[in-house]
């Protein structure tokens, strides 16, 4: 029997082989936390009584959560993070340098890697056929010292792509409709494995956007081959070295066979207050939404900015909301401006953010008033996710948080485009 | 772990119960100062939940708890405000390997057959459940190996401290379906 993608990831990395439902302890390639798991994980670190950071060069701290930071708490967090990188040698990625998956994606991954964050969405990095997963600060503080951790390995679901997205339809709408099919624990502790000929045409900023929100239906890791674009992605980002090609096996087994066709994609939106309430952008017609909110590890990418500008150039921003726009890192910031996307952005109405994670958890830089509805491209709607209990939280792609900033209602974006 | 058998009052909560709402994000400035972070768990679900919440009371949840973010305070806050046990339909993965971290145990259960305010016993090595208001007997999905070592051994830190290293003969062929 042939083996799924996250069989073959885990079983070239041990020395016997990996099938699902094993469990087994796996050398991690990069181990990470962010400034809002971070603190506790290097206490509970120091608290194991190690001294040493096993792999040092590949433990990450990233200082996105709060950047800058709001208030003095979390102002002293970053310090104490910092403090740690320096006496371990860790690399920190500090304030304003972006998202810790978007960084990841464009600086760390490589297939067939093995990666743990202290992040749920650490999954992001599925894009590259890594197997990345999200954990606690305990099993992220331990692999910190051990440079390993244990797995119970998946049981793989086939999640098959054929056609093209019509006009207005993004990998957002599909990785929304998707969640819609699975639920929210539908898929808890598989993997998802991406394919299909489909996948010909899927950028890489498409496929960190899905897997991103695979952990949505539960999932464990969200899985895409690494092929030609995976390589042009690499290569574009001076690491084409790291490149290797990588593919699950024909005759593999898996628990369930799901198959999409783009073509036949909508627009679709998720109504608070769980990801899995996923509609048709019809059927939010007419909704008002004081706020939008652009950016994040799903949906703060270059490619993102460029749906909202050519939508929002020329035009403006409805008077009754606030446009908020988070280039999901520097270099998409830096990229935006040079490609005057930042310009079309500003000059229709937009706040622009320090890349980051910025509205998304309702820590600052947006958090919503009581009654107030906000549209964001993230990837989580929970009660009370945008700092606000009494709020409610859609999500949709760029184009549908563009259209509807113009309208200040939620709207279709093929109406406008 | 130090109790194999815990008896206490059930605090029933719905499906989908976020980590978002057992520890909002908008309290993250106090994730360095656990007792104050306490204060906040569950207050947009149970308004008042620290006051009403007594030492041994257990928690019963329906689908999918502890869903979304992997921050380990929410088990840190839940066992801080006296929670000795959580119960439910199914966790979130994340969250489920964070409470037994946390060496809070987790079981796996119908929980419709619970309501507010009954009387609860667990015998954890059984997995079984008692409804002693209600005079059932519920079974639990077992606890997969390892897992069940470091949650009898106190949690992960505690574990690895005591072993230095993960110890199970690799792989460990798991017969189990639940999470990991």
């Amino acid at each position: 029997m042939g083996k799924t993608l996250a069989e073959k990831i885990l079983a070239a990395k041990l020395k016997h082989d990996a099938r699902a439902g094993d469990i087994v302890i796996a050398k991690v390639d990069l181990v990470f936390v962010q400034d809002s798991s971070g603190p506790l994980t290097i206490r509970q670190f120091q608290e194991l009584g190690f001294h040493n950071i096993a792999k040092p060069r590949t433990s990450l701290i990233f200082l996105d959560h709060a950047a800058p930071s709001p208030v003095r708490q979390l102002s002293n967090d970053h310090i104490f993070l910092r403090q740690f990188a320096r006496a371990t040698g860790c690399f920190i990625s500090d304030v304003g340098d972006g998202v810790c998956h978007q960084l990841v994606a464009e600086r760390f991954a490589k297939p067939g890697d093995i990666i743990v964050g202290a992040d749920s969405h650490t999954i992001t990095a599925g894009a590259f056929a890594a197997f990345a997963t999200g954990m606690g600060s305990s099993d992220i503080a331990v692999a910190l010292a051990l440079g390993k951790t244990w797995f119970r390995v998946p049981e793989t679901f086939s999640i098959n792509l054929s056609g093209r997205f019509p006009k207005g339809v993004y990998a957002k709408d599909l990785i929304l409709y998707l969640i819609g099919q699975i639920g929210a624990d539908g898929a808890t502790y598989k993997a998802l494995e991406f394919g299909g000929e489909a996948l010909a045409h899927m950028t890489m900023p498409q496929r960190l956007t899905i897997a991103n929100m695979a952990v949505e239906t539960g999932a464990k890791v969200g899985l895409f081959p690494s092929d030609e674009m995976t390589q042009e992605f690499l290569t574009t980002q001076g690491r084409g070295d790291s490149y290797k090609p990588l593919y699950p096996d024909t005759n593999a087994a898996y628990e369930r066979a799901i198959s999409l066709n783009l073509s036949e994609l909508e627009p679709m939106v998720s109504f608070p207050h769980t990801v899995d309430n996923v509609l048709p952008t019809s059927k939010a017609r007419g909704i008002k939404i004081q706020q939008v909110f652009i950016g994040t590890c799903t949906n703060g990418r270059l490619e993102d900015l460029a749906v909202a500008s050519s939508i929002l150039q020329g035009r403006k921003k409805h008077p009754d909301t606030r446009l908020l726009i988070a280039p999901a890192s520097r270099q998409v910031f830096i990229q935006a401006m040079k490609l005057g996307y930042i310009q079309s952005l500003a000059d229709a109405g937009a706040v622009i953010l320090p890349p980051g994670c910025a509205a998304c958890l309702g820590l600052h830089q947006g958090v919503l008033g009581d009654g107030e509805a906000c549209l964001s491209t993230a990837n989580r709607n929970f009660k009370g996710r945008m700092g606000n209990p009494e709020a409610m939280v859609y999500l949709a792609s760029p184009a549908t948080a563009a259209a509807s900033a113009v309208i200040g209602e939620i709207t279709d974006p093929r109406e406008i485009m | 772990m130090s109790d194999i058998r815990l008896k206490g009052k059930a605090i029933k909560l719905g499906d989908n119960i976020s980590t978002d709402l057992i520890i909002p994000g908008r309290f993250a400035h106090l994730r360095s100062n656990l007792p104050e972070l306490a204060k906040h768990v569950l207050e947009d679900t149970i308004p008042a939940f620290t006051s009403r919440v007594k030492p041994g009371d257990l928690l019963v949840a329906g689908k999918n708890f502890g869903l979304g973010s992997s921050r380990e305070h929410a088990p840190i806050v839940l066992k801080m405000s006296g929670v000795s046990a959580i119960l439910a339909q199914s966790t979130a993965r994340i969250f489920f390997r964070n409470a037994i971290n946390q060496g809070m145990p987790v079981l796996l259960c119908d929980t419709d057959k619970i309501s507010d305010g009954d009387e609860l016993e667990l015998d954890l090595i059984g997995g079984v459940v008692l409804n002693l208001t209600a005079g059932i007997k519920l079974s639990c999905s077992r606890i997969p190996p390892l897992m069940s070592t470091i949650l009898e051994e106190g949690g992960l830190i505690p574990y690895i401290q005591k072993h230095k290293d993960f110890v199970i003969e690799s792989p460990i062929s798991s017969t189990l379906t639940g999470e990991d």
